[in-house]
């Protein structure tokens, strides 16, 4: 297939086309491991898979491991509803994400890396194999790496098959082992004992791509593009009820409104920030801006225009957990279930004041007492159309 | 030779490509999916045998992740996503009733010639280019009732090929 047929549209400047990958992995080979660290933690970069981790401090973690080897995960278990930034990232800047993997390897002391990715981007993978046979070929992976003699690195690609909750860096470690994906307990973190109880580090696609990005270019161009708090730029997937849909890139701190009058959202009723996990936005929030501490972001916005009925958009995402749910707490497999129900119940019949409380008593226990970020975070999307929303319901005013 | 003498010589050449670790059930599965459309019983106690892995646990992975199937499916599976991004667009519901016309069939059935299975799935991560689809490791955008006639006519094609005597 090819790859290029189904890139789609990228609405402005990337930084990632300004950079070579060879100049980071380059730049890795001569420095201390140390250095390499302090550049990332001195730049800000914070992970981009949604949980958002301070990166140089994840590798300090792993450098600071006794056991060995150790492992370099690039996680390309994109799944979150709305999100295709990773696939873009992968599509055009294969190298970079490589690159970011050899740097990480050489920062922690890794020589292996593997790359997951999902099974609904298998066709990628050729694409994907011909550009590590590239890296291979320009000295980028393999032996005596970028010129420095004691920095090996490789990779290879493993398959995921098609399980969302295989994005929790700890369910991902169990799928790569032969397991079902079902979320570890931390403590041991993964940077202490994660695949094959060794120390490993999982980043993001886009999180490996910065890496090569932040050395060549420096910590302060990279955090001089955000705000002082939310050092950065991130890259946005943006569907739904819009003109232009695509990738954009934008630092920390650009306005929800900003975003919406780029992509030609008109007049959208509400937007959805950060994928099924994240939180439906009404107008009265578009002044908001995208600073994790205002809207958290896993990068992604869905536009709904003027005709869309939330609780239908409500409806599917919860079936989307209640698919996905692993099924190992119960919290996160019956809630889900129970919540479903409960949003086809108040679709048809409305909702009272005694249903209300219980639902809302069912998403806290949810958010409460689910075992990782699954079902932690599933009931988010439900809660804030119903807070905003609720008018829509039958019965209601 | 008996089938499970066979599902057992499949298996050690899987074997030989991966590894005989637990790490290689995941890609050892892969591809008897991939090679069969599903994970044939026999095929998982072959497995379990090679890599001394108890067979509950075999049968654990292979029902676990969406991609495998423990029953028998079509040389092509069509996962249709459903998440918002493409089933607000105006082309989905037209798009799923040219699938349903043309193949007879609903979400989860296979075709009488065992050509096709049609399944939903979980966003494919195609969100600016929908309706979308994923068909075996392939991808289909855009998607309107003319499109997915003519993507449904090429597998057609390809699998009487296939088929044809060489």
């Amino acid at each position: 297939m090819d790859v290029k047929s189904v890139r789609g549209f990228v609405g402005n400047k990337l930084s990632f086309s300004e950079v070579s990958a060879s100049d980071g992995v380059k730049m890795a080979a001569e420095m201390a491991p140390e250095d390499v660290v302090s550049i990332i933690t001195a730049s800000g970069l914070k992970g981009r898979g949604g949980a958002g981790f301070p990166t140089g401090k994840k590798w300090e973690y792993a450098f600071g491991q006794e056991g060995h080897p150790k492992y370099i995960i690039g996680n390309a278990d994109e799944g979150e509803p709305g999100t295709f930034k990773d696939r873009l990232i992968l599509t055009d800047f294969p190298e970079l994400v490589f690159a970011g993997m050899a740097i990480a390897g050489c920062a922690v002391g890794a020589e292996f890396g593997i790359l997951y990715l999902r099974a609904e981007y298998g066709w990628l993978r050729e694409h994907l194999e011909a550009a590590i046979a590239h890296c291979r070929e320009k000295g980028l992976l393999g032996k005596a790496i970028g010129g420095g003699k004691d920095f090996s690195f490789d990779i290879s690609i493993r398959m995921g098959s098609g399980a969302y909750i295989c994005g929790e860096e700890t369910a991902l470690l169990e799928s790569l082992e032969g397991r079902r994906g079902d979320a570890r307990n931390r403590i041991p973190f993964p940077v202490q004992a994660g695949y094959l109880g060794k120390p490993t580090v999982v980043n993001n696609v886009e999180t490996l791509a910065w890496v090569p990005c932040i050395l060549v270019k420096g910590p302060s161009w990279f955090a001089g593009m955000g705000t002082r708090k939310a050092p950065g730029a991130w890259l946005f997937s943006v569907s739904g009820d819009c003109k232009r849909p695509g990738i954009y890139e934008y630092p920390f701190g650009t306005s929800l409104r900003q975003i919406l009058a780029d992509v030609g959202a008109d007049n959208p009723k509400a937007v959805q920030v950060g994928g099924a996990s994240g939180n439906c936005v009404p107008p009265s929030g578009f002044d908001r801006t995208m600073t994790p501490g205002d809207l958290a972001t896993g990068g992604s916005i869905i536009v709904f225009g003027p005709g869309q009925d939330m609780f239908a958009v409500a409806e599917n995402f919860q079936h989307f957990f209640a698919d996905e749910s692993c099924g190992q707490c119960i919290p996160c497999r019956v809630g889900n279930q129970r919540l479903l129900e409960a949003i086809a119940r108040m679709r048809a019949n409305g909702l009272d004041k005694d249903s209300e409380r219980t639902v809302r008593q069912l998403a806290q226990t949810m958010s409460v007492a689910s075992k990782c970020g699954l079902g932690q975070m599933s009931p988010r999307a439900f809660l804030s159309i119903l807070n905003n929303f609720a008018g829509e319901l039958p019965g209601h005013a | 030779m008996d089938a499970q003498q066979q599902w057992r010589t499949e298996v050690e050449q899987l074997v030989r490509t991966h590894g005989r670790s637990r790490t290689a059930l995941m890609p050892i599965l892969q591809d008897i999916n991939r090679a069969h459309s599903y994970i044939p019983e026999g095929a998982m106690l072959a497995v379990s045998a090679a890599l001394t892995v108890p067979r509950t646990e075999v049968y654990g992975v292979a029902s676990f992740y969406s991609y495998f199937s423990v029953k028998p499916r079509g040389t092509y599976v069509i996962r249709v996503c459903r998440t918002i991004s493409c089933a607000k667009q105006p082309e989905y519901h037209p798009a799923i009733a040219a699938l349903f016309n043309e193949l007879g069939i609903g979400f989860g059935e296979t075709t009488a010639d065992g050509i096709f299975t049609l399944e939903q799935t979980n966003c494919a991560g195609m969100c600016d280019q929908g309706p979308s689809m994923v068909v075996n490791e392939d991808v289909h955008v855009g998607l309107t009732e003319a499109s997915v006639r003519s993507i449904l006519n090429n597998y057609r094609r390809a699998a009487e090929a296939a088929k044809r005597p060489q």
